[in-house]
Order: C-alpha cells, then structure tokens, then sequence
C-alpha cells in the first residue's frame, strides 16, 4: 500500500516536471538566441567594467541554488576573502551572466566602511548558466569567482 | 513605493552590522511583450546608495536582470550614532528614500 502511494507520487511529480520543462522550452524557443548574451559577452562585459588587468580565480565566493524553478528570482549571495581594512579593502564588486540579454546584471560599490565584503540579493536568470562575480581590491587586482545555477522556468518572457 | 528595512537599532563601536533593503518595484525589464505582442518599455530602478551620517558607505548600481521588487542585504561598521539613509532612484531620476537611526554605545 505504502509502496503504492509513493509510485503514484513519483509519477505526479515526473508529469509536473515534464510540464514545467516543455513550458521552459517553448518559452526559451520563442526567445531568439541573438539576445542571449554569449559567454564572450561576458568577458567583454567584465573587460568593460574593470578594464585589462589580469583576472586571478579566487577570494570570491558565489553562493547560488543548485536548482531554481523560477528564474525570474534567484537568490545570489557574493563573498569576498578580505579584511576590509583601510589599505586591504574590496573596492567594487560585479554580478556577470553569461546567458541574459544584457551581460552585466549589478555593481556594488564597498568601502573600508562595509567591515565585511558580503552581499546578497535577487536576480534573474534566462536559463542554466555559470553567473560570474568579479571584486576589485583596492590594490587593484581583480578576483573572480563563479557558481552554477539549473534553472527550469526561465525568466525570458513569462513574470 | 513600498520600502522595507531591517537594521539594528543599537550596536556596540566597531560592530559590523547587516542591513536589509527592499522596495516594491517591478524592474520592467524591456524584454518582455504584451498580449498584443508589443513590447513592454523598460522601467527599472538604476542605483541604489546607503549613506551613513551622510558619508556613503555602499552603492548598487541595478540592471534589467535584477528580480522585481530589488532586495538587497549589505553590512557596514558602526562607527557612531547617526542616521542610516537608503535611496533608490530610477531611470528618470525619480527617488524614494527612506532613514533608520543607529545608536552606537
């Protein structure tokens, strides 16, 4: 009986998500591909707000769901390894999306005064993608870190 | 505009403290179409600063990829009892603010 139950939930939950990924599908077909933004344009887009200088991985941490069924609303939280002090302090900090019409999704501006180089917020995403984060120290030196997101409703046209 | 703040009322000097912030908006993207098929224009809030007895201490600078109604969570040190002000302003310049007292002990 127990066992019954269970299969009958399992087939209920495989019918909605089947569901929830053809809506995607159609939805993201419907998007043409000339306005995603492509992994380049996420350099370009990094290059542009930081300018040449070399790009070191590491010291930022991105936290991210594994999964989000809605990617008209992700939670996205950006950590940076440094002490905040006067002489050692992060300067700005870039949220980067490779696959939204527009790359560059927000800066944030920080200061010896944020006391600790964190920040969170909510943003959208247009489909399964590896959101970048860039801080600048104020040594100048730029730090990237990266966290990947699979998302089943992507926020394209639909909210 | 709806705001939501959430912010300590006390803190001990040095302390660094989370601040909260949210406001009701629906960032238009300008990607989005109507029934009509027509798009809907772009309507989106552009910055964001928070100022600490008056000096600034962060700023946000928002995008079409920013969820509708813009949430926020930063930290600061407190330094001294003063007013915590946060302002949002829009594409056309159109602002909402809304301040918080700390009081440092």
């Amino acid at each position: 009986m127990e066992m019954m139950k269970q299969d009958k939930f399992n087939f209920m939950l495989d019918r909605r998500r089947l569901l929830t990924l053809g809506t995607a599908g159609l939805v993201c077909a419907a998007f043409p591909m000339s306005t995603s933004a492509e992994a380049a344009d996420a350099d370009k887009a990094i290059r542009d707000l930081f300018g040449d200088g070399e790009l070191n991985e590491g010291r930022v941490t991105v936290d991210l769901p594994p999964i989000a069924e809605n990617g008209n609303s992700v939670a996205i939280k950006v950590t940076v390894d440094s002490p905040m002090t006067e002489n050692d302090h992060v300067r700005r900090i870039a949220i980067i999306s490779p696959r939204n019409p527009l790359a560059e999704v927000a800066e944030f501006q920080l200061g010896p005064r944020a006391g600790k180089a964190e920040v969170a917020t909510r943003i959208r995403m247009a489909g399964t993608q590896t959101i970048r984060a860039v801080a600048e120290m104020s040594d100048g030196s730029l730090w990237l870190g990266k966290a990947s997101t699979v998302v089943t409703l992507a926020a394209c046209i639909i909210g | 505009m709806s705001i939501r703040i959430s912010a300590p009322d006390t803190a001990s000097k040095n302390e660094v403290i989370e601040l909260k912030a949210l406001i009701q908006h629906p960032m238009e993207t300008g990607y989005r179409r109507n029934n009509r098929g027509e798009i809907i224009e772009r309507d989106i809030i552009t910055t964001f600063e928070c100022t600490y007895d008056g000096d600034t201490v962060f700023q946000a600078r928002f995008h079409p990829g920013i969820a509708a109604n813009p949430f926020l969570t930063f930290y600061t040190r407190a330094t001294k009892s003063g007013t915590l002000e946060f302002r949002w302003t829009d594409q056309n310049g159109q602002s909402w603010a809304e301040t918080h007292s700390l009081t440092v002990k």
